[in-house]
Parts: C-alpha cells; structure tokens; sequence
C-alpha cells in the first residue's frame, strides 16, 4: 500500500521556511534527528502527542500539517499519470511532487480536468451523426440533393446530343435542387452554429454542476424556509452554464426543495443533537425514510454537524447522479467508483441497509463511515418493476479508532493498489505486480 | 424485348435522372415511390434489376429487402442497394440483408451503369 500522508513533507516544508535547522527541531520535539528525518520523508507515521509537540514546536497549528485538500489533488495526477505511462518509481513520488510543488502539481490536475472533460466532448461529437436527428437528416438531405445536381449536371455534360426538351428538363431540375441545397445548407450552418454557441464551456454537465456546488457550497440558504423559487435559484446559480447543466442543476434543486420541506432546518436543529450524523436516527425521529435523510444531512450547514459529510447517489446503472466528495474521500469525477462501495451493493438488496467503516487504498488513514441504502425511484405501478437509486453517505470517522473491521475500498481500480481484489476491472498503474500477469 | 428495371427511390429528380441515363441505354425504367408496398410491385413488375434506396418513406430498403430475400421467387432476384450514407456500418447492414451490390450518394452516372449492366448480365 502507498504511503500517502504528506504530513511530513509538510513539517519538512514548515520547517525549511522557519529556517530551524533538522537536528535543532528534533531536539525541540525530544526526539532523535534521524527519526525526524524518516518523518519529513513520510517514512513513519506520525500522530498524537509527537505531532503537537512538533507543531507547537514549529508554532503552527497541528491540523495544518494533518490535512489539506491533496487528496483530490493526488487522485487527479494518478489519473494524469495513468494515460502517461509513467514508471512506477516515479509514480510512487507523486505526494512528495505534490508537496513541494503545489502549483505545479495544481496546475497538472487542473490540465488533466479540462483533458477528461474535452474527451467527453469529442466522444459526444464523435457520436453525433448518430444521436442527432436534425444532423443527420440534414446531411441525408444534402446528399440526396447532390445526387440529383450531379446526375443531371453530367448528363448535360456529356457529349453528344440531348433532346431540347430534356435539356430544359434537367436545367431546371438543377437550378431547382441548387436553391434546395442552398438552403438545406445554411439551415445546417445556422443550426451547428446555435450548437456551438450552446456549449461554450466545454467541460460535461455535471462537472459544470460540481463547479457551482463548490462555488456555492452545498447549503443554499435561499431554498430554506418560505417563498422559494426554485427557477430562481437556478438562475441566480447557473446564468451561464450550458443548458444540459441547468437542468441538471434543476433537478439537484427541485429535490433539495422537497428535502427541505420534509426535514426544516428547525426541526433538524432539534433532532441533530441527539442523532449526530446517523441518517437511520434522524429518519426515524424526523418520520422520513432513509435517503430522504442523508440528502438532507449532506445539504445541512456545516456547523450542524460533527464534522461535514459527503454523499454519492448513482442510479440502476450504477451512474453517479449527485456526488458530494469529501477532502479525504473523494468521488470519481466520471464513470463509477469502487465496486466495493456499500453504494453499488446496496443495489442488489433495495430497502437493506448497509454500513461499514472503510477506508480508501490511496488515503491510508482516514476512516469513514459508509451508510447505504438503495431505495425506490418513483411510486409503484401495479405489475411494473420500480426503479431503484442508491445513497450513501460518508461520515468522517476519528483517526484515532483502531483498524479492526474496517473495509479496504478504492476510488477507481486504474489508481487502487488493493492486489488481489475481486472487484476489479482494470489493472492498476501503481505497480500492482501480481495484478499484471494474465 | 428490352430489360427492365424498378427503381424504388422518393427524390423526384433522382427518378429523373436514373430513368434517363438508363433509358438511353435501352434499359425499361419503373419506377416506385413508397416503401410500404414496394415488396408488392416487384412480385408484380418481376423486373430483371431492382434500384434500392434505403431511406424510404414507409419502409426502409433494409426491410424491403430482407422481406424479397425470404420470398423464395425473389431470393436471387439482382438488388442494387443506394445509400446517402458511406459509412461501413451501412454497407454491412446492406449486405448482411443480402443485396448484390452497394453504391453511395452522390453516385456516377458511368458507375450506376456499368453496376446494372453487370447485375443484369449475372
């Protein structure tokens, strides 16, 4: 398993910028320099008491050597990495590159977003001939008219003798089909045009829905409490993201609302002292079903939680619909996470309720707790199948609880190191040996 | 007595064009617009070469054909297949559905003759 936590590379870069020399510090902690040096070098863990002797050491807070928002970061160069064929020596340097050089390594993952989101456009461009009717029938139309134009036009052409009569005939059947395809073609143009000018941004949907979430963070005020506009909101949010992201936007919204009229904010205020982040609780105290809880939870203010939860909800085919990652438990941006995930499982047994505690292969050390529950879509309808989506929320867990019984889970196999998993559906590019051979 | 082709196309000035450059080289032309009943007026015409289009209103020349295929009268009958569309996609399909040849709008003149003569002649 890769190490992962940056703490040290950051107690290393703290220090440097103190300009304490390695051994001063290691005697300010009461600790040996070499020691310290495995450390800085994210070759021992570090936690507790040495921690905070190291932080107040270096007069920094101790969380600002524990977290940060690299995980995100780090997932996003694997993936960069992975199209890049990169060797695994080079690739297991990833966090100390991330860690001393933040911009750059920003600057890479930033890149490899806007790679992902511009090959989702090719693919959608590429497939456009066939899912777009009014391309397609245009373009057959165009073909048809050139076909007249060029038959009659060659028949004219050739040499020898052409009755005056059908001369006439084929001249005005050309000069017929010529206004045609005039026109066929600048409602073509004019069409691609329009299309273009819809989809400024180029990046998908739902990355465009992500971006204002973190914008506008997950609780919106203004679909809180009385005279709600929904269409509002999804004004004010989204003016200029393309129309595919509106709606998208729109339908977040639109269940938020309703979230909101079952589980007012007052109400979870009363409840959530007792209940903490336990969805099952606050269903049950609220009268309201599982998801219906965990969304509202993802959706509450910060401060009414222990700690802020995520959230990922996918449909029947196992499509992340809504995602709410958290910085040590991030979501695949496309595709599907981890078929581990109670997420995906809680599928196969609707109205079950699955919890574990997990951790994700590239962050070692973070703990969550991961509440499923697969639930149905719509109403029944005499003799028809339901359709079911699946919640799970993500509770951060403390650090410092033991590893008993917790769950090895990934993110996305191309960037998990678990070897020998039975869920996987690709090779990892993290030198997983044993996964390599066929 | 000459040789005579059914041309199942909806392009007016297709029709036009086709029924000109081979009626000049001696061939009957018929023709046909709609897809629904074409399978009818080629058991009633019992043309030596048929001229396909696939998009036609009613029904598609891929049906149109198969339904000729199953038929054991017109099991071999020539079928030359027109398309707006080259793709690959396209040809497989009109081959799979058993057509003996394949042509692509904008088509040659020189070429949709020589195709049909060579038909006829099989």
């Amino acid at each position: 398993m890769p190490r992962d936590t940056l703490t040290g590379s950051r107690i290393r870069e703290r220090r440097v910028m103190a300009g304490i020399k390695q051994s001063e510090l290691a005697k300010r902690a009461e600790i040996s320099a070499s020691y310290l040096n495995l450390i800085e070098h994210n070759r021992r863990r570090i936690g507790g008491k040495l921690l905070v002797d190291i932080a107040s050491a270096l007069g920094v807070e101790p969380t600002s050597l524990t977290e940060g928002a690299e995980t995100t970061l780090l997932a996003t160069l694997r993936e960069a990495a992975s199209g890049a064929g990169i060797s695994t020596a080079e690739l297991s340097r990833v966090e100390e590159f991330a860690g001393r050089f933040p911009g750059w390594a920003g600057l890479l993952a930033d890149s490899q977003r806007k790679i992902e989101g511009l090959q989702q456009s090719v693919e959608a461009l590429t497939d456009r001939l066939t899912h777009d009717p009014h391309l397609a029938e245009s373009l057959h139309e165009m073909l048809s008219t050139v076909t007249a134009i060029r038959s009659a036009a060659s028949i004219l052409a050739e040499p020898g003798d052409i009755e005056p009569e059908w001369q006439r005939r084929f001249n005005r059947n050309i000069y017929e089909d010529s206004a045609r395809l005039a026109e066929t073609s600048r409602s073509l143009a004019q069409y691609l045009e329009e299309s273009e000018s819809d989809t400024t941004e180029t990046s998908a949907p739902q990355d465009e829905v992500d971006t204002l979430f973190q914008r506008f963070g997950f609780h919106l005020p203004d679909l809180e409490g009385d005279g709600v506009d929904v269409d509002a909101v999804v004004g004010d949010m989204a003016s200029h993201a393309s129309p595919p992201a509106q709606w998208l936007l729109h339908r977040a919204l639109t269940r938020y609302r309703k979230d909101a009229l079952k589980l007012p904010l007052e109400l979870c205020a009363k409840i959530l002292p007792q209940t903490g982040s336990d969805p099952l609780a606050l269903a049950a105290q609220a009268d309201t079903d599982v998801a219906t809880a965990m969304r509202r939870l993802a959706h509450l203010p910060d401060t009414m939680l222990p700690a802020p939860v995520g959230i990922a909800i996918c449909d029947g085919s196992g499509v992340t619909t809504f995602r709410k990652p958290l910085p040590e438990f991030p979501l695949p941006r496309l595709g599907a996470g981890c078929a581990l995930w109670p997420l995906y499982r809680a599928l196969a047994r609707p109205m079950m309720v699955f919890e574990d505690r997990v951790e994700q292969s590239t962050r070692i050390a973070a703990h969550h707790r991961a509440i499923a529950i697969a639930q149905p879509l719509h109403a029944p309808v005499p003799g028809r199948d339901v359709l079911f989506e699946s919640h799970m929320l993500i509770v951060p867990e403390p650090k410092e609880q033991s590893d008993d019984g917790v769950l090895q889970v990934g993110l996305s196999c191309r960037i998990c190191s678990q070897s020998d998993c039975i869920a996987r559906r690709e090779p990892s590019i993290l030198g997983v040996s044993e996964e390599r051979r066929f | 007595m000459s040789k005579q082709v059914l041309l199942i196309e909806d392009e007016p000035n297709i029709i036009e064009a086709i029924s000109f450059i081979l009626s000049r080289d001696g061939w009957t032309v018929k023709t046909h617009s709609n897809g629904a009943d074409a399978v009818d007026m080629v058991r009633e015409r019992q043309p030596d070469v048929v001229i396909l289009d696939v998009m036609l209103p009613g029904k598609s020349g891929y049906d149109i054909l198969r339904e000729l295929r199953d038929d054991p009268d017109h099991g071999d009958m020539p079928v030359l297949m027109l398309t707006a569309r080259g793709q690959t996609k396209d040809r497989e399909i009109a081959e799979r559905a058993g057509c003996d040849a394949f042509m692509t709008k904008p088509f040659s003149n020189a070429d949709m003759l020589e195709t049909v003569r060579t038909l006829a002649a099989k």
